[in-house]
């Protein structure tokens, strides 16, 4: 791991803190209708996975650590990919009887 | 460069937050998904600039197989359909966070950085591979390949002394030097397990629930792992998700009047149905072109859809039976319970995919006191959400269920298969109710039949 790129803890912390109240929020005002896009969009949201399966992968040097880390890779990206399809063609579908 | 990966990764925050802000908005949702996937993008380009990324090759051969995979089914996959698939998806999320936690262990980075980081790594690891099996069994249970509620004898025992096993390995995992791989390997095998085991006794009918906490659980386990790898872009979206979708879970367990530890540990909608003190007497039933035409005379109609009509894939040609009753100066309003289906808003989902206009659909507060004033109701393969027992009879176990008062109106039409119980194995009352009408029968056949109904007259 570079320093760099590397998080010390408070920080970190502090930014754990702040993405849960986010969150919190966005849901708290949701109606009713959108809750199986918003999980599905959560979802996807979730599929930045990828970027840390990526590193990992990135990084590993025995086997063991490579074909897992491949694994990692190859179900991160199923989840960005997928969540992003699925979603968005639920989405698509949602009209008002004004447009 | 590192200054361009932090700087994308924040771009990418921003635009995960942004997106699902206006996710959470009808008008704005489709462009929300888009927002977020710019965010994506943007950050996976980045991390390709990561210095001393080894694997380069194999890493864009798993994007490629893994996305390609994902793209074919996540188009091809109906509507119906879509709780199952969200629910694989997420599993697949919560797989990748467990694949980076024994990664990182293995390799003995994790605890190369001190107890804190390597406890992290040792949660996250064990959150998302609960999440990857467990939502891999409701996928299976939704999908209809696995029927029954399955538990083993002593089924919560057993379950407490793996959690225990799982609890005190993981402690010496992030306590040990370099913790050895035999017992790394299995901690993560009793992890997978546990998720099975927490899932199988939980019935079809509680799945909504449960999917939605595996999402939030992969959130959280993400956010872990962001914390191990340093990356404040897995920080910041996998907690937001672990938030939401936490909140989400709960104010669904409260929609069906349960707490998440009754959900979860109840084994409730797992038994066959066997009631004895169940409502007795006969059920009137009707033709579907008489229903339609007593209906084509009301002033006003409700609709309550449930999940027999996603299986009959019925959305289309009630949509055109509305249109029709529309036509006849009807005011037609669909009423959505909040678990009606197998995820919350299943039901808004499909209604749209077949053309009805969200401001035609009302959630359970903004309508209930509505069903007094209607002529006629017309309940489309729901069952549960609409029993009358949830309010008057303390014995039932949906007793105390916030439901949809279809038999306040002047007449009830219930469109149903067969005489079965419903998903929780609970007689209904209402199809026995004195003002209810049934009319077996597929959805979609029932609905055609409405159709034509309207149209000979």
């Amino acid at each position: 791991m570079t320093p760099e790129l590397a998080l010390t803890g408070f920080v970190a912390l502090y930014i754990f803190m702040l993405a849960a109240f986010t969150g919190y929020e966005i849901i708290g005002k949701v109606p009713a209708i959108l809750h199986t896009p918003l999980m599905s969009g959560s979802n996807f949201v979730h599929g930045i996975v990828l970027v840390g399966a990526m590193v990992a992968l990135g990084h590993a040097e025995s086997i063991t650590g490579q074909v897992i880390g491949f694994i990692g890779v190859v179900l991160a990206a199923g989840n960005a990919v997928g969540g992003y399809v699925v979603t968005e063609r639920m989405l698509e579908m949602f009209k008002s009887s004004k447009d | 460069m590192n200054f361009l990966i932090q700087a994308s990764y924040f771009a990418a925050a921003v635009l995960f937050i942004l997106g699902l802000k206006r996710m959470a908005s009808p008008r704005t949702a489709a462009s929300g998904i888009r927002w977020a996937g710019a965010g994506m993008v943007v950050a996976v380009l980045a991390t390709f600039f990561y210095p001393d990324l080894h694997n380069v090759g194999l890493m864009v051969v798993g994007i490629v197989l893994g996305g390609g995979l994902a793209w074919a089914s996540g188009k091809r996959v109906a509507m119906t359909d879509m709780p199952q698939m969200v629910a694989l998806y997420n599993g697949m999320g919560g797989g990748a966070a467990g694949a980076i936690a024994a990664v990182e262990l293995y390799s003995g980075n994790a605890v190369a950085h001190g107890t804190g980081i390597a406890a992290l790594a040792v949660l996250g690891g064990v959150i998302g591979a609960v999440s990857f099996s467990g939502s891999g069994i409701a996928f299976a249970k939704l999908q209809g390949w696995m029927r029954k509620a399955w538990s083993m004898p002593m089924h919560h025992i057993i379950n407490g002394i793996v959690f225990v096993f799982v609890v005190l390995i993981g402690i010496g995992l992030m306590t040990a030097e370099q913790p050895s791989p035999f017992w790394i390997s299995v901690f993560f095998l009793l992890s997978l397990f546990l998720g099975l085991t927490i899932t199988t006794p939980i019935g079809g009918a509680d799945m909504p629930v449960v999917i939605s906490l595996y999402n939030a659980l992969t959130g959280l386990a993400v956010g872990f792992e962001g914390f191990v790898l340093g990356n404040a872009a897995m920080i910041i979206a996998g907690t937001v998700v672990g938030a939401a979708g936490s909140l989400l879970t709960l104010l669904m367990a409260k929609a069906m009047n349960r707490s998440l530890a009754n959900v979860l540990f109840s084994g409730f909608g797992a038994d066959d149905g066997t009631e004895s003190d169940g409502p007795s007497g006969t059920m009137t039933s009707v033709e579907a072109s008489d229903a339609a035409i007593t209906m084509s005379y009301a002033a006003k109609v409700i609709i309550v859809p449930g999940y027999g009509m996603a299986v009959a894939q019925a959305q289309h040609k009630l949509w055109e039976f509305v249109q029709m009753l529309t036509k006849a100066d009807v005011e037609v309003k669909f009423a959505i319970h909040p678990v009606a289906g197998r995820m919350p808003g299943h039901m808004n989902v499909l209604l749209a995919e077949a053309g009805v206009p969200y401001d035609m659909i009302f959630d359970l507060d903004e309508i209930n006191e509505e069903f007094a004033q209607a002529d006629a109701a017309l309940v489309i393969g729901a069952n549960d959400v609409v029993n009358p027992a949830a309010r008057t009879n303390e014995s039932s176990p949906i007793y105390g269920m916030p439901i949809l008062n279809v038999d306040h109106a002047r007449e009830v039409f219930v469109i149903k298969r067969g005489k079965g119980t419903g998903f929780s194995g609970v007689e209904n009352e209402l199809f026995f109710g004195e003002n209810t009408q049934m009319v077996f029968g597929d959805a979609k056949d029932v609905c055609s039949g409405m159709v034509t109904g309207l149209k000979e007259l």
